[in-house]
Parts: structure tokens; sequence; C-alpha cells
């Protein structure tokens, strides 16, 4: 079964890579990435979807909130969570399974986002098993070109996000710098 | 307030504003404004002969004092030679900083002369690191990075500076804040938590404390000793934590894993309560994991969350500061002492003989020989001018694991190892750091004749500072440690070990003008030594000693940690109790 993890993390050059890095380290392969910016444009949060052991998945979600860059990454997998996706889907379709193909898409709470002579675009937005469906059933009628979004996950009981406060240094003195005399 | 500086001086005013009084590098292109501004600055720039080394010296200032090493590089290659430097520091959770030159941010990822992804490439080799292209970013990031390496658990955080930054004109405006909302750092172990270890400690009958490099990281070594004394209960130490509590201290056992004491692992094996403080239950120390402690609770103390339940399953995590956390826990078990009055247990003396005669059983005894000298005898006679007092950098192989097993040492902070990496080549450069760090020290590199080659160009940066220190290189001929295995586990077929080729020892140091001389006779090497600690700058002494000989007790790999090969011809299997 696949895993969800749940990551707040800043909104920084080279952050995402260190989430990824920690997966990557271990040879495991990442089956959906979702990365965006948050409320506060300083952080995003990331979804991520992978099969990884349970002992190794705690492992890593401890090691993803050990870097600097991270806030906080929870395990979805267990917890209750709403799982989102977006799939687009092109498809050539013959005049007479048009409508067929529109009643489908209906069925699955799809919209038609472009139609052409050739065709349709469509878009779908649910759990990501009834995506699968979906696509399937759309393969049924003609060719298809598909593009999904990747998992989106919200738990429904989220932990308060705690930010670290500011520490004070020891290297702001504003006293009138001496420029050192050559040694 | 703000004063209109070169990027370059920007950075060289953070150095200095954070202490920094030394620093190990190698100039390049990239770097050069900022070597303009180090030219009539008072911070020590100490120029090594290898970007490797100069990460490895800022280690050992770093180990030898507990201040942030400092290193620098220029871009590319000089970037990529720091490398094995910073994963050494990782592993070892060393608290350094390297600052290395980037190519200017235009010609980024455009293959310029000397550019490489050095933000990319060290981002697994760092606690954290930092590409800056923005000079108004710079100040804020060099305090940032000093603050990220020292806190919580320390570690190496790279700073890599694009040149047009180094040269930019900016105001520069102290730094009172840092912050990183993301930084977590626990200090403060759990009250609940930690009134559940004092309940484990009173009800245990065979207590043992397993010490490590957290104790030494923390400054907790006079805690250590105060819990010792409250619980009277024995401890070992890992190769990280030796000097945690001093090796004459009466309940001091040893060190325990692979080359662990026969009563250190006995001690782990059989024990029903392990209070682990500042360790990992790395694989050296645990052998087989499945039947590692297999009768004990365990008492985690490690101020990284990581570190709890990664390889053993504590039954009382404690996230927090080994300082902090022991402080508490000695008070409460102070005040539980003053409330039941001292009660001597007899579960507990029992355990305190059974291990006085495991250690009597088979000690780590130096051997010696008229004909040839023996490693041990080699340690057992550094052992004795050290005097617990010196600070000896080894280098990694069988005269690490025989330094470790039989010099003392008194304090924290004067055997400096790569441990976790087991970077050859560290000893050399290590030694050089901590004879920066602490000037007036006396200062052993001990070193096998392998990992001396491989830092063989330092001599250079003793012979130009005239460092006093004595380098001892044990030298038996081969790459000992991987010999021992070919030995032990590929039926002796000794591949690609052998090195028969050693620079006489008197002419190379001779050559870098300082003196050198090698030895091979048992009766020589005590006043080799002494003429070596006497002489006023440094002294290469090349010990030929017995080419065969292998490091006992072992734990084969695989094996639990109760089943150690105690020494040739006829493998000794131990069962447990």
């Amino acid at each position: 079964m696949l895993q969800v993890i749940s990551v707040h993390l800043e909104n920084k050059p080279g952050a995402l890579m260190r989430v990824t890095g920690l997966l990557s380290q271990r040879g495991y392969n990442i089956e959906s990435l979702t990365v965006a910016r948050t409320l506060d444009p300083a952080l995003s949060r990331m979804t991520i979807v992978v099969d990884v052991d349970p002992v190794l998945r705690q492992q890593v979600i401890k090691q993803m909130n050990r870097l600097v860059n991270v806030l906080q990454a929870v395990d979805l997998t267990e917890c209750p969570a709403v799982m989102r996706e977006l799939v687009l889907v092109r498809i050539r379709t013959p005049q007479e399974s048009r409508t067929a193909v529109l009643k489908e898409a209906e069925i699955f709470g799809g919209r038609v986002v472009d139609s052409s002579v050739e065709g349709y675009a469509i878009e779908v937005t649910g759990a990501p098993e009834k995506l699968d469906e979906f696509v399937d059933v759309m393969g049924s009628y003609g060719e298809i070109d598909v593009t999904r979004s990747g998992t989106l996950a919200i738990a429904l009981d989220a932990k308060k996000l705690r930010l670290q406060p500011p520490v004070l240094t020891r290297t702001g003195a504003q006293e009138e710098m001496v420029i050192e005399p050559p040694v | 307030m703000s004063t209109l500086m070169s990027g370059a001086r920007m950075l060289v005013e953070c150095l200095s504003r954070e202490g920094v009084d030394c620093m190990f590098g190698y100039p390049g292109g990239v770097t050069l404004p900022f070597y303009d501004v180090l030219y009539d600055h008072h911070i020590r720039h100490v120029l090594v002969r290898h970007e490797e080394n100069a990460a490895f010296a800022a280690e050992g200032y770093a180990r030898a004092t507990g201040k942030v090493g400092v290193c620098c590089a220029t871009s590319g290659p000089g970037a990529t030679n720091l490398t094995t430097g910073l994963v050494d520091a990782m592993m070892d959770s060393i608290p350094i900083v390297a600052i290395t030159g980037q190519v200017p941010t235009k010609l980024i990822g455009s293959d310029a002369f000397q550019e490489a992804d050095t933000f990319g490439i060290t981002r697994s080799c760092t606690k954290h690191n930092y590409l800056v292209k923005r000079l108004e970013d710079l100040a804020q990031i060099v305090h940032e990075a000093f603050y990220i390496a020292a806190s919580g658990r320390p570690g190496p955080v790279l700073v890599d500076v694009t040149k047009d930054v180094l040269q930019g004109q900016g105001h520069y405006q102290p730094v009172t804040a840092i912050h990183l909302p993301g930084y977590k750092v626990f200090t403060e172990g759990h009250t609940g938590q930690i009134r559940r270890a004092l309940q484990l400690i009173g009800e245990a009958e065979r207590p043992l404390v397993y010490s490590g490099g957290g104790i030494v990281a923390a400054g907790a070594a006079a805690e250590l000793r105060e819990l010792v004394e409250l619980t009277d209960a024995p401890v070992v130490t890992t190769l990280m934590g030796l000097g945690a509590l001093g090796s004459s201290h009466p309940n001091f056992i040893s060190m325990p894993g692979m080359h662990g004491s026969y009563a250190a692992n006995m001690a782990m094996t059989n024990a029903d309560l392990l209070i682990a403080l500042g360790v990992r239950f790395d694989d050296r120390v645990t052998g087989r994991l499945a039947a590692f402690a297999p009768h004990a609770k365990v008492i985690h103390v490690d101020i990284d969350p990581a570190e709890i339940g990664k390889n053993r399953a504590p039954e009382v995590p404690i996230v927090g500061d080994v300082k902090r956390v022991l402080t508490k826990l000695n008070k409460l078990l102070a005040e539980a002492r003053s409330a039941n009055g001292e009660q001597p247990h007899a579960a507990r003396r029992a355990w305190w003989h059974q291990i006085r005669q495991w250690k009597e059983e088979h000690p780590l005894r130096a051997a010696t020989s008229p004909d040839e000298i023996k490693p041990q005898h080699l340690m057992a006679e550094i052992d004795r001018l050290c005097a617990g007092q010196a600070i000896v950098a080894s280098d990694v192989g069988q005269h690490q694991m025989w330094a470790a097993q039989l010099i003392r040492f008194h304090e924290p902070r004067l055997f400096l190892n790569s441990g976790g990496l087991g970077s050859m080549g560290f000893g050399l450069p290590a030694a050089i750091g901590a004879q920066f760090a602490c000037p007036g020290k006396l200062v052993f590199a001990i070193v096998g004749d392998g990992g001396f080659q491989m830092s063989i160009p330092e001599l250079a940066t003793i012979a130009s500072y005239q460092l006093p220190i004595k380098i001892v290189v044990m030298n038996n001929g081969f790459l000992g440690m991987v010999r021992q295995w070919q030995e032990l586990f590929y039926n002796n077929r000794l591949s690609a070990v052998t090195l028969d080729s050693f620079p006489d020892a008197e002419k190379l140091a001779g050559a870098y003008g300082f003196k050198g001389r090698t030895i091979e006779q048992p009766r020589e090497l005590a006043a080799a030594l002494e003429t070596a600690v006497n002489e006023p700058g440094p002294y290469l002494l090349n010990v030929k000693v017995s080419p065969a000989e292998c490091v006992y007790p072992m734990v084969p790999s695989g094996a639990a940690i109760n089943e150690m090969v105690l020494g040739p011809p006829n493998p000794v299997a131990v069962p447990a109790k």
C-alpha cells in the first residue's frame, strides 16, 4: 500500500531536494510529489506518496523533521486525512461516441475544459483510485493522453504548526568596527 | 549604523565576530577577494597542502576545543576535495563551517572554469548548506551557519559564496538575531521520562552506563561522573566518548564493540539496564543488533530525536541535551538517596563482582616481545608518555583500535578520531588542527603506514609552522586492518594490502627540515619516544612493528558482541551467560 507524508517547509531553493534526498539516498522511488506555497508565501506544503516499509518511514520522517528548512513532517498514512488528485485527460473520439464520453465524464464529476472536432480535454478531481477508474473508462472510448497532479492531502485533525522563535546573537554589537592593523 | 565594505570584508568581519581566530584553507581563483582581506587581518589562516586536510584540520581544531572549526576552499576541485572532511564531521557530529568560493552568479550552470555544483554535491554531506548569491544575505547566512553548526546536534555547515558577492560593495549591518522557523533544538528532557528513568535505575540489578560522543559534545563529563558516583554503575565508553569518564576511574570498564574489551562486551550482553547517553547504537558497537544487550531495558538520552529508536527501541526515550538531562536526573537520584538512605544491593554487588571477574579473565594487555616491537607495546609506551593528558590524533585502522584499547585518557577531547566515517588520512591533519587549537599541549599523531601516506603532504604544513607534533608511524608494511580481515575471513589471500615501499623516515623528515628516525628493536622504543617528545619541534618516528599482528578481541561481522574472537590461532566463541 502506498503511504502519504505531508511536509511543511520553507519556500527556499534546495529545500525540496533536501526532503526528497532522504528518500533517494535509500533508493526509494517517489510515486508522486506535489509542492506549492501556503497562505504564508515564505512556506510551502509538500505531499509525498511513497512505498516504504513502516519502520523506515518513521525514521525518514524523523530525519525530515531534523532538516533546517522543514517545519513539520507528518505521516498521514494512518491519520484521518482527505486525499485528492486532479487528472487532465485529452481524448480523441469519433463523432458517434462523443455523447457517451460526456456521460461517463459526468458520472466521475468531470468537467470539459476544451472541446474540438477531434475530441475533448476533461478534468476530474477525486481520490486517486477513482481517477484510475476514470482513466480506464476513457481509454475504452479512444486514444487518450493523461497527466495527473499527484496526490494532495490534508489531515483532518492537523497538529498545530509551531514556528521556532528568533534567537538573539552576540554578533550584533553595534560598536564601531576596528579595522585590524597588519600583523 | 552600517558601513560600506566589500562582500569579502563582510565575510571576514562575520568570522571575526564569531570569534574565529584560526582557519585552515587553500586559496584559488574565486576566493582571491577573500584572501586579499585576510592578508592584513588578525584571523590566522593556515595554509594546508590539500583541501581535504583543511576540513580534517578544522575538525581537529573543533574536536580538541569544542569550538567551531573553520575551513576554506575555492570553487570546483577545492570544494569537491572538502567533501570527505564534511561527511566525516557529519558522522561524528563535529561543528565546522566550510567557506567555499563559487563562480560568478551569471556563470553558474555554464560549465565555467572550476565550476562545480557545490551546493548540490554537499547537500547530503552537511547538516545544512547555503549558496550566497546576494550580498545582502551574506552576513545573515554566515551567522546562521555558525549557529547551526554549534547548536543542537553539532555538524558541518557549508557556505558557498559567489565571486560577485565577494567582490560587491554593500552596507554591513550587524546581525542581531537568527530566525530559523524550522530549526528545532531540543534541550530540556521530558521531566516525566526522567522520572521513569530514575525508577528503572532504582529497580535495576545489573545497570550499565553506555556513554558516547554526545557526552563530549555536550560538555557533560562532570555530570556523567556525578551520575556514576550516585549510582555506582559500571561504564563503557564508545570510541567517540573515550575520556568522557577518565580511564582510571574505578567504574570505567573500557570500550565495547567490534574491538572492545571482553569485559565491556560481556557487560553489555548481560546488563539488565542500559543507560545510553549520547550514543547512537552504531553497528560497530552493537554487532548483530538482534542479539545486542538481550536482557536490557534501555534508557536512551540523545539531543537528536531521529537517533531515538533508530536501531534499538528504548523503554525510556529522552530527547534533550545530555548535560541538562543528567543534571535533572542526578538531582532526583540524590534526593532519592537521601530519602531512602544508601541501600547496598546484593544483586549490584554480584554484578560488580562478575564484571571484575570478566576483567581479570581477559584483560586488555599489551603484549611485548624481545625480538620485535609489538604494536600493543608501542601503544603502552605512548600511554606512559601521555599520562592521560596528551592529545592523540589517530588515523584509521589497526593502530586506531590498539590506541583506543591501550592509551588512557583522563579527560574528554584528547583522543581525536574519525569514528563514524573511518577516513584514512585523518590523523595527521587532525593533529595539525589540534596543535593550533592547543599550542601548549603535547600532540601525538598516531598513524599507520597507509593513512600516513594519504596525508603525507601535510608534513610541509607541519614544517612551515614548526608544529611540535610527534608523528608516530605504526609501520607494519600492510594495510593492516584489511589484511587482518583477509587473513581471518578470506583464507589469508592477501590482495592489494602490501605496502612494501616506505620512505626513509630520517631522510623524509630531514628533507622537510626536521628530525626523524626509524626503529625496529624493542629495546630502542622507550628512549626513541622520549627523544621525540623532548624534541622542541616536529618529530617523525617510524616504528617498524611485527607485521602479522591482529587486533583482538574481535567480533566478526554479523556476530553478537559476546561472540568474540579473543585471539589467534583458534577462535574462541564465548557463549552468553
